[in-house]
């Protein structure tokens, strides 16, 4: 299944969104998940469940620590969806 | 040495019968009962079918992001404290002297069971990433301790239905040895769930009267047949006297001293001779150097079966005499079931409450009282306290044979 990158970040802001409860229109791709948009280690393990449900990928724990920003998770999440 | 004198400057509770201190005190005084039918689907087939939920929702005064990473204990523990501190004035106080000591009966079992679900519906890498920290039974404390930065120490004492009032003797003693200027402190309880009531049923320790749910808390009535599960908790800041007057607080009353024992009997019944309650009382008195005629009001565990109540009733009889005839005794379980590791909280804030009033809470549902029952119960409506100095008398037992006797007093 082929994804574009408008639509996994449509998708990670949606989950985003869910587990820390901020205004999406703050999701950016250059936003840190910890620094910018109040998800933590913990949290971040949420969204990374949710969207390898949503767009049914495996993001390795090794993948995760390095996904500082949005973008970072997107990228991958498109890569890994091809 | 004279010991520090520790007063009470803030109250915070979300209980069955309101959403915070003064809704539940009216509702209190009016004779209310928070007992309703369960709706829940799990319910509809269980021996007993209701219990006493809170009366507001923490969804109503919470955010869902918020929510979502704590069990529904830390939730009412929050919100208790919220109330509690911002009663107190919402002081600016030397973190390093701030405590939190907030217990719970049982912990965050509703998660536990929950996420159980999780694991073996969808697997374990589903099982959220807040498990631990939401199930954890010291989590009220740590989220309350959290969120004022209280750094003089944060504890959990627990002991099944006594958790509450022994939390508040223990941060009492934090102020007294000299650990801290100011506590906050309480219990909290949410195990209105399948597992636990099942429990509670299995051992015949829950009223079955499902079919009046409002009159199924009867403490001391001659048809009661066990207590009612409740939710919700209680949370209160104290300090030492002189913190207190150094920054101009209100204060409600004074937290005069403790009384602690265990039984050694078993497990789960009251010694049927009530000698561990006895001893509470009196090491209460004695703590507290309170004159025995001051007492005229008692808060009673009184949870509403068979063999608790005149268990409790003869050991009150044994430790204050001829006395006891002056005390008068209510229980407030009545209305608001029973909350385990919030009781004892809740029915300390009842007792500050009834000082600070003078006006001690009824005592609903008993139809023909048990005649094995020789205290004064405050029956339908409440009572007025007489003027002057008064001390009131908070008891809370838990299984394990746990026994915890709180000594409040008006402030002059």
């Amino acid at each position: 299944m082929s994804v574009t990158q408008a639509e996994v970040l449509a998708g990670v802001k949606d989950i985003v969104v869910e587990v820390a409860g901020i205004d999406p229109t703050t999701i950016e791709m250059e936003k840190r998940f910890n620094e910018d948009l109040e998800v933590d280690s913990l949290s971040m393990v949420e969204v990374i469940v949710a969207a390898e449900e949503k767009f049914g990928v495996k993001i390795p724990d090794e993948e995760v620590t390095k996904m500082a920003t949005v973008a970072d998770a997107v990228n991958f999440i498109v890569e890994a969806a091809k | 040495m004279s010991k520090t004198r520790v007063v009470v400057t803030g109250l915070g509770a979300t209980t069955p019968l309101g959403g915070d201190v003064p809704s539940t005190w009216e509702a209190l005084l009016a004779g209310k009962s928070g007992v309703r039918t369960l709706t829940e689907e799990w319910a509809l087939d269980a021996s007993v079918q209701f219990a006493a939920r809170v009366a507001v929702e923490p969804s109503e005064v919470m955010e869902r992001v918020e929510m979502r990473r704590l069990d529904r204990s830390e939730q009412f523990a929050l919100i208790a404290a919220r109330e509690a501190w911002k009663d107190a004035g919402s002081p600016d106080v030397d973190k390093t002297r701030l405590g939190v000591v907030v217990a719970s009966g049982i912990g965050g079992v509703i998660t536990l069971l929950d996420q159980y679900d999780i694991l073996r519906t969808k697997g374990a890498r589903s099982v959220s990433p807040h498990t631990v920290p939401m199930l954890m039974p010291n989590g009220p404390s740590a989220n309350v301790g959290l969120e004022l930065q209280a750094k003089a120490g944060v504890h959990t004492p627990v002991s099944a239905c006594a958790s509450g009032a022994e939390a508040i003797g223990y941060a009492m003693e934090m102020i007294r040895t000299g650990r801290a200027d100011i506590v906050v402190t309480g219990g909290v309880e949410a195990a209105i769930h399948a597992l636990p009531m099942a429990g509670f049923a299995s051992m015949k320790a829950l009223s079955t009267r499902n079919e009046a749910p409002e009159r199924a808390s009867r403490p001391y009535d001659k048809e009661r047949d066990g207590f009612v599960l409740g939710e919700g908790g209680g949370v209160i800041v104290i300090e030492s006297l002189e913190h207190a007057e150094k920054r101009g607080a209100k204060i409600y009353a004074e937290l005069a001293g403790q009384g602690l024992t265990s039984d050694g009997y078993h497990i789960a019944a009251p010694d049927p001779e009530g000698a561990g309650v006895t001893r509470a009382v009196k090491f209460a008195l004695e703590d507290s150097g309170v004159d025995l005629s001051e007492v005229v009001h008692l808060n009673a565990h009184a949870t509403s079966t068979p063999a608790g109540d005149v268990a409790e009733a003869n050991a009150l009889g044994a430790a204050l005499g001829e006395h006891i005839s002056h005390v008068a005794v209510s229980a407030t379980k009545s209305m608001t079931g029973h909350l385990l590791g919030g009781a004892g909280a809740i029915e300390s804030i009842f007792c500050i409450l009834a000082l600070h009033h003078r006006m001690a809470p009824p005592t609903i549902n008993i139809e023909n009282l048990d005649e094995a029952v020789t205290v004064d119960v405050v029956r339908d409506k409440p009572r007025p306290l007489p003027a002057g100095p008064i001390v009131a008398l908070n008891d809370s037992f838990g299984f394990g044979g746990h026994n915890v006797v709180l000594v409040f007093k008006s402030f002059q």
